[in-house]
């Protein structure tokens, strides 16, 4: 069996960290995840990741994998070069937990903050709702998100700028997104997403939208339709002389 | 004491998937306060990889369909050993359950009329499962995390239960370690939820992801509750089975749903080959049939592919076995032959099972729109659990409560798919519902300072025994191979004996256990713990396996290969003794009601 070498990430007691290579076994079908285990079990079993599903549906093994941020369950070795050492080291925009392991919980904090569904009158007596899958469609693809902070990791404005108190990041432009879009939901979130998500911030690199694993059109089908109602709504002469007449 | 931080909760709920979420909300609403403990990140548990959808009898898709047929499909399925009363909520019960769902902001796929859309499922007799996509427990646990955040919940990520807290014989709470830094934690609480899921890491080929390590039932277990039907296990008929990394990864029942067919290596449908009798008369006579009830024919009778998933499985399990397998050990299923019959085949399978599509792309380079899949059984899911009270989901222990997969009952020896994620909100809300009540009538509990440092001791253990004990990855692999080959699908005495035995110097290698560095995140020391806990529980599921000497649903023994009439009219249930052995026992079925028999009755034609 073919050998590879793994330069991961490992942090030292008392702050820092160093890349410290692993050789490990490789066969057909292996993913990142799974040489990281194999070091686990054979090398290193201090070695800290974090991971739930390995099938790429709940969004937990977040890493950069030579230098791109990606899902290490879902990145096959024969899609990477083996020839030369893999480097896998943690999301860079979030604070060093161990290892590959990072503290994500603003993102956890930044969600709260957000105002929450308001549903609309039921349709029905029976309090249900009707709406075509048309409708469902568009809202749907924002709720494919696994929420693996990819989209996070990879902004410009948090990663660079660390803005992480006046922007929300991808992520969250699209959980607002699905709520403003919810065929059922009442509530009106233009204000806090000019005012404190920070949505000016975005300039559209679509970055986001290239490293996300479920193929979400953030940009292009959530941030700019966003970004559309806010100048509408804020920025339009027409409309602010409305408002003003009113 | 050991250094320990303490909380205190009203209402201690352990585990955040769906069950436990459902169950933390509904304590949070009857204004006790709450905390919540899970093993990952919020939004990250199993209920997560559920694919097909949620079974409820709203009858959108064909009036027929009502709480009575639900009843009568969910006994069936169980063999007639489940816990009547559960069935019988949880029919009645599913449908307001779903449509809640959606004032919290669950979007669900839609009828033409703007409705949520049901689909087909194996051992349901009308189109029942409400879904999204083939991403259904995403949008569940979404759903429910997403509003249980506003509550006031306070939220634990990243914590492990080590050890129940009892305050004469009642629950009074919780010892548990954060894995980040590897500190101690102490939870008292009036009442307690147990909502950890499934065992499925006992095998070696499961759809179960990590956390799948019975903590649950073996934290009951151990503080004296008792477990029941732990013999009956879901082989789950298809999970991929090559590239090697992904084997067990779940391929979702909607694939067959949506009118994927199974066939050996001969081309041959086998599943049309053998088809028991009781399911007979809801069962296609031709392929024809089979493909116009996959596309909504309400007068058409379900391909044999959808009977149930322990039939499916020993079918496949014969198939292999008898030469007329695939390459890598399993069958074809073959969702893209839908080209004979729909013109645009490519984009509908993509549309109705997007997740299935992206993750053969992805992980097995195989486009299913143009070629078959291959799959096998896989651990999927234990019926077996700690035994509750039907409609309190209290524990045999006082202010102990247990909901979904680590709860029994509801499923008896198999259960049908889609019913899993009715059963989390059903009666996790239930046991929220219960656990509120029973914290608001019973004052605080005493925390148990010996037990305490009793427990922190046996969990550091490994640590002193650093550079020279045991590989804790080792000793679960071992145990995984022999849960796999001598505990599986199809099963004899002799086999599960000689497993006894492995789990026994298991057992004691797992005492050996040693771990180098530090607390932090440290994945061999946590593997160390959990091991425990699937050494106990695997214990359970051999010896209630080997007193059921009979074949009924998930449990199939090939030297007692038929079903026994007295076997089902009891369940199996176990115990720690206060030797520190298993004690067994048969607890009778209670008579059902006679309304109940008489609806059971009206469905058998």
């Amino acid at each position: 069996m073919a050998q590879a070498t793994f330069r991961v990430w490992r942090t030292q007691p008392g702050g820092g960290g160093a890349f410290q290579d692993y050789q490990t076994e490789v066969s057909e079908g292996m993913v990142v995840l799974d040489a990281v285990h194999h070091i686990q079990a054979e090398q290193a079993p201090d070695l800290a990741c974090r991971w739930n599903c390995k099938a790429g549906k709940c969004g937990s093994c977040s890493a950069e994998i030579n230098g791109r941020p990606r899902l290490m369950c879902m990145t096959r070795l024969n899609s990477i070069n083996l020839n030369e050492p893999v480097t896998v080291e943690p999301m860079r925009t979030f604070p060093p937990i161990k290892d590959l392991v990072t503290d994500v919980s603003w993102n956890f904090r930044v969600k709260k903050t957000i105002r929450k569904i308001t549903p609309r009158t039921p349709d029905a007596p029976d309090g249900t709702y009707r709406f075509a899958q048309r409708d469902a469609d568009r809202v749907q693809e924002f709720r494919k998100c696994i929420e693996c902070f990819l989209c996070q990791d990879v902004c410009h404005v948090l990663r660079d700028h660390k803005k992480f108190d006046e922007f929300i990041g991808p992520r969250f432009l699209i959980y607002n997104a699905q709520l403003e879009m919810n065929p059922i939901d009442s509530a009106d979130r233009l204000q806090d997403l000019k005012d404190k998500n920070g949505i000016g911030y975005c300039n559209i690199t679509k970055c986001c939208t290239k490293v996300c694993p479920e193929h979400i059109h953030i940009t292009d089908n959530g941030i700019i339709p966003l970004k559309e109602r806010v100048v509408s709504r804020f920025y339009d002469p027409v409309t602010r002389l409305l408002h003003m007449l009113r | 004491m050991a250094e320990t931080t303490s909380f205190t909760y009203d209402v201690l709920v352990i585990g955040a998937g769906g069950a436990g979420l459902r169950a933390a909300i509904e304590a949070a609403n009857a204004g006790v306060s709450v905390g919540l403990i899970c093993k990952s990140l919020l939004g990250k548990a199993h209920t997560v990889m559920a694919e097909g959808g949620m079974a409820a009898a709203m009858a959108h898709n064909d009036d027929r369909d009502s709480w009575k047929v639900h009843f009568a499909d969910t006994m069936r399925g169980g063999q007639y050993v489940n816990n009547w009363r559960m069935a019988e909520i949880h029919a009645k019960e599913a449908p307001d359950r779903v449509r809640e769902l959606e004032g919290w902001g669950a979007v669900f796929d839609r009828t033409p009329d703007g409705r949520i859309n049901q689909r087909n499922f194996g051992g349901h007799r009308y189109p029942r499962l409400a879904h999204v996509g083939d991403r259904t427990g995403l949008e569940l646990i979404r759903t429910l995390q997403d509003h249980a955040i506003y509550l006031g919940i306070t939220v634990h990520m990243e914590h492990t239960v080590v050890d129940l807290l009892l305050d004469g014989g009642r629950a009074a709470g919780a010892v548990a370690y954060d894995r980040e830094r590897g500190r101690f934690h102490v939870f008292a609480a009036k009442a307690v939820v147990l909502a950890t899921g499934g065992a499925g890491r006992a095998y070696k080929v499961t759809s179960n992801s990590w956390e799948g390590t019975a903590d649950g039932h073996a934290l009951a277990y151990r503080a004296g509750a008792e477990l029941q039907d732990m013999e009956f296990i879901q082989f789950h008929p298809t999970g991929m089975v090559w590239p090697p990394s992904v084997k067990g990864i779940l391929v979702t029942e909607g694939v067959r749903g949506e009118g994927g067919v199974l066939k050996n290596s001969e081309g041959r449908r086998f599943m049309f080959d053998d088809i028991p009798d009781n399911y007979k008369p809801q069962t296609a006579s031709d392929p024809e049939e089979g493909w116009r009830y996959t596309q909504g024919d309400k007068n058409a009778r379900r391909p044999p592919e959808l009977l149930t998933r322990d039939h499916v499985a020993r079918c496949i399990n014969r198939e292999v076995k008898a030469g007329r397998g695939s390459p890598h050990g399993g069958v074809y299923l073959d969702i893209a032959w839908i080209k004979e019959k729909l013109p645009n085949s490519e984009e509908h399978i993509k549309r109705k099972l997007p997740s299935m599509y992206h993750q053969f792309k992805e992980l097995a380079d195989l486009d299913i729109t143009k070629e078959p899949m291959e799959v096998g059984p896989t651990m999927h899911y234990i019926m077996g659990g700690i035994r509750v009270d039907a409609d309190s989901q209290m524990t045999t222990i006082p202010g102990l409560f247990a909901a979904g997969e680590c709860a029994s009952g509801i499923n008896g020896a198999n259960r049908l798919g889609g019913n899993s994620l009715s059963d989390l909100i059903v009666f996790g809300k239930r046991a929220g519902e219960y656990a509120a009540a029973f914290a608001k009538q019973n004052g605080a509990a005493r925390v148990d300072a010996a037990r305490v440092d009793g427990a922190i001791k046996d969990v550091l253990a490994p640590f002193e025994r650093a550079g020279k004990g045991e590989n804790p990855y080792k000793v679960q692999q071992d145990l995984q191979d022999a849960m796999q080959n001598l505990v599986g699908i199809v099963r004899n005495e002799p086999e599960m004996q000689e497993a006894l035995l492995k789990i026994q110097a298991l057992k004691e290698r797992a005492a050996r256990v040693g771990v180098d560095g530090q607390r932090e995140y440290h994945s061999g020391w946590h593997t160390a713990i959990d091991v425990r806990n699937l050494l106990d529980v695997s214990e359970t599921i051999a010896r209630s396996a080997i007193e059921r000497k009979e074949s009924r649903g998930g449990h199939f023994r090939e030297d007692y290969p038929d079903k026994v009439a007295e076997f089902g009219t009891f369940n199996i249930t176990t115990k720690r003794g206060a030797d520190g052995r298993v004690q067994l026992s048969r607890l009778p079925i209670p008579p059902m009601p006679d309304e109940l028999k008489q609806v059971i009755e009206e469905q058998k034609s």
